[in-house]
């Protein structure tokens, strides 16, 4: 396993929010660890904890004060925003506590969103459709999100999550606005795609159930990585 | 590249019918603008055609002379001497004037004319015979003025169409009786055909036309040997310039004008009529111009206004769009296609409406009598759809410009 090229190596992580003119607030502190390919890892940490700044930069959503980020071996902590940008479309997929689905737009739609931003036109909805059916909604292909539940909402953006293949895949809380049976289907979806696709999967939680479904579990406080600890999962 | 213009182009119309009612209220000002526009220039370029028409109808070779001159210091524009009839007769000389076919003497007055007990008060116009030449006038009924008629100073007269119908009720079977002119009885010999509005409003089809000789010898004795207009026509259209001349310096000899001294009288052929008439439908296309400007500005700013409502509405979207790998220009292009499919529907609204209301006066105007036709052409509707596009990428840069440079994180953030 330590031979393999790291999917996620983060070194002396420093994330500083200027508010004002001389008010500095640290989220992160000098934060390192390494994620392997395949690897199953939750991020645990109250809020204030640093754990929502440190999913954004891990997602290139943001970019770290200080510090390096290599993502399936390539540098990312300094790219610009277009580069950042197709990273994002290619390499990371999200899935959010509210699901964000774009409301107009049929599940279909949703689904291949992130495509029309990576260029591909041809063969879209067929792409789309075979997300949705590994996701177990191949019959609510153009039903609009409102027509769906949260349980479904989810599998909807687990599908756009997957859609480009990516190399990770950052689900923050995913499970916050569902009831803990739809929760737990939810959580074995994205475990299942983990274990049979081999994507990276990682868990921002403060749920400890959820947590422990992982390999591994990287408790965050004050902008420090406090511990990790191995749940024997696996 | 078409497929994902197609692709925007359709998100926008979607996202602009999930609020209908704004998006009207939005393209209302454009639509309304470009309506204005469309209409007026439609009604402006119907009464050009007209206009035109009619000055060409004035006879090809025509030209005009008459006493005064507007460029002259308008403190010698005073006790200028009238035309003469033996202005007229110099002119018909042809060893001195070769350029010149006809000349026809005109004298010009108000009258009241009388049959029965129906009085008009028109125009009278005593003339020679070539009148009818020089002016391409042809009578539906009856005949026009001789020779004969002129040297027996005769009380004849032909009438215009629409006079005949004010005096008789009908434009035929009127030859033959007897009209009152200041009281003086003439005998109706013939009905001119219809020419239409003389310019803006009015007709020059309720006049009289009358011997010049007579009228001298009976209605305006003391008018004799004067002439208000000498129409002349050259023998052929490349010979409007040389007889323009050619009338030019037998006037100013026989007016005694020192060299140097301005002309007192002003010469005109019907292509300076025509020129004239185009400098004031210029002015009226700056003008019109000027109006679309002004509506155009207000509605691009209606639909600036709402496209930065837009995008603070769904600046989460943005954000998701981000995440999912939409790039700066991704985003910039999404909202400035939205703001261009607004403008757009709005011109294309507008150019509707304005047609429609360009018929609805055409229409209104049939119904009084009057010819005004909306003519709605090709380059009016190219240049208003271009303008309402340019509208909305104009309007349209500034929203789409402040969403795709939001932030990701925030926009993902924001409630």
């Amino acid at each position: 396993m330590t031979t393999e090229t790291p999917v996620i190596e983060v070194r002396d992580l420093e994330k500083v929010y200027r508010l004002g003119r001389n008010v500095e607030v640290p989220a992160l502190q000098g934060v390192s660890f390494t994620i392997y390919p395949g690897e199953a890892v939750a991020i645990m940490g109250p809020s204030g904890s640093g754990k929502s700044t440190l999913m954004n930069i891990l997602g290139c959503l943001d970019k770290p004060t200080r510090g390096e980020y290599y993502l399936d071996g390539q540098r990312v902590s300094d790219l610009s925003d277009d580069e950042l940008a197709h990273i994002r479309n290619r390499k990371v997929g999200f899935v959010f506590q509210t699901f964000n689905l774009l409301p107009r737009m049929s599940a279909l739609e949703n689904v291949a969103l992130p495509l029309r931003y990576a260029g591909v036109l041809r063969g879209a909805r067929e792409r789309a459709r075979e997300a949705l059916e590994r996701v177990g909604l191949g019959d609510r292909l153009h039903h609009r999100p409102n027509e769906l539940s949260g349980g479904q909402q989810q599998r909807v953006a687990i599908a756009r999550a997957i859609i480009n293949n990516p190399s990770i895949i950052l689900a923050d809380e995913p499970t916050g606005n569902l009831d803990s049976r739809t929760g737990r289907e939810i959580m074995d979806l994205l475990l299942t795609l983990n274990r049979e696709q081999g994507t990276t999967l990682i868990v921002v939680t403060h749920d400890p159930e959820v947590a422990h479904m992982m390999q591994r579990i990287l408790h965050i406080r004050d902008g420090r990585l406090l511990r990790e600890e191995r749940t024997g999962t696996r | 590249m078409l497929s994902t213009l197609y692709l925007a182009i359709t998100e926008a119309l979607r996202s602009l019918a999930a609020n209908k009612l704004r998006s009207f209220l939005t393209i209302l000002g454009i639509v309304i603008g470009v309506a204005a526009v469309i209409a007026l220039l439609a009604l402006g370029r119907g009464a050009q055609k007209i206009i035109t028409e009619n000055i060409q109808g004035l006879g090809t070779n025509l030209i005009l002379v008459g006493p005064g001159n507007p460029q002259r210091d308008p403190a010698a524009q005073l006790n200028i001497p009238p035309l003469k009839l033996a202005d007229a007769y110099a002119l018909q000389d042809p060893q001195a004037a070769p350029s010149l076919q006809y000349v026809v003497p005109l004298l010009r007055r108000s009258v009241r004319v009388r049959y029965g007990d129906k009085t008009y008060t028109t125009l009278v116009f005593a003339v020679t015979p070539e009148y009818r030449i020089v002016r391409n006038y042809n009578v539906i009924e009856g005949t026009f003025l001789t020779e004969e008629h002129l040297l027996n100073r005769a009380s004849v007269a032909v009438i215009g169409p629409e006079l005949a119908k004010i005096l008789f009720g009908r434009d035929h079977d009127v030859v033959g009786t007897t009209i009152f002119i200041q009281g003086y009885p003439f005998r109706v010999i013939g009905v001119l055909e219809y020419k239409g509005a003389a310019g803006f409003g009015g007709t020059q089809d309720d006049r009289v036309v009358i011997p010049l000789t007579t009228a001298y010898a009976r209605l305006f004795p003391e008018d004799r040997g004067k002439v208000d207009v000498i129409m002349a026509s050259a023998v052929s259209p490349d010979r409007i310039d040389a007889a323009q001349e050619e009338i030019r310096q037998i006037l100013r000899v026989r007016r005694r004008l020192r060299p140097g001294e301005e002309d007192d009288f002003t010469i005109f052929t019907q292509q300076e009529f025509l020129q004239i008439f185009q400098v004031i439908t210029g002015v009226l296309t700056v003008f019109l111009g000027g109006i679309a400007a002004i509506s155009l500005l207000v509605g691009g700013i209606g639909i600036m206004n709402i496209m930065l409502v837009s995008v603070t509405e769904r600046t989460r979207e943005i954000g998701l769009r981000k995440a999912l790998g939409a790039r700066k220009r991704d985003i910039l292009i999404q909202f400035l296609v939205e703001a261009v499919t607004l403008s757009l529907v709005g011109g294309l609204l507008g150019i509707l409406l304005g047609w429609g209301i360009a018929r609805g006066v055409e229409l209104v105007a049939a119904r009084f009598d009057t010819t005004l036709p909306a003519v709605v052409d090709l380059q009016a509707i190219l240049l208003a759809t271009l303008f309402s596009a340019a509208v909305g990428i104009f309007f349209g840069f500034y929203p789409a410009n402040r969403a795709a440079n939001l932030e990701p994180v925030e926009a993902l953030r924001y409630e």
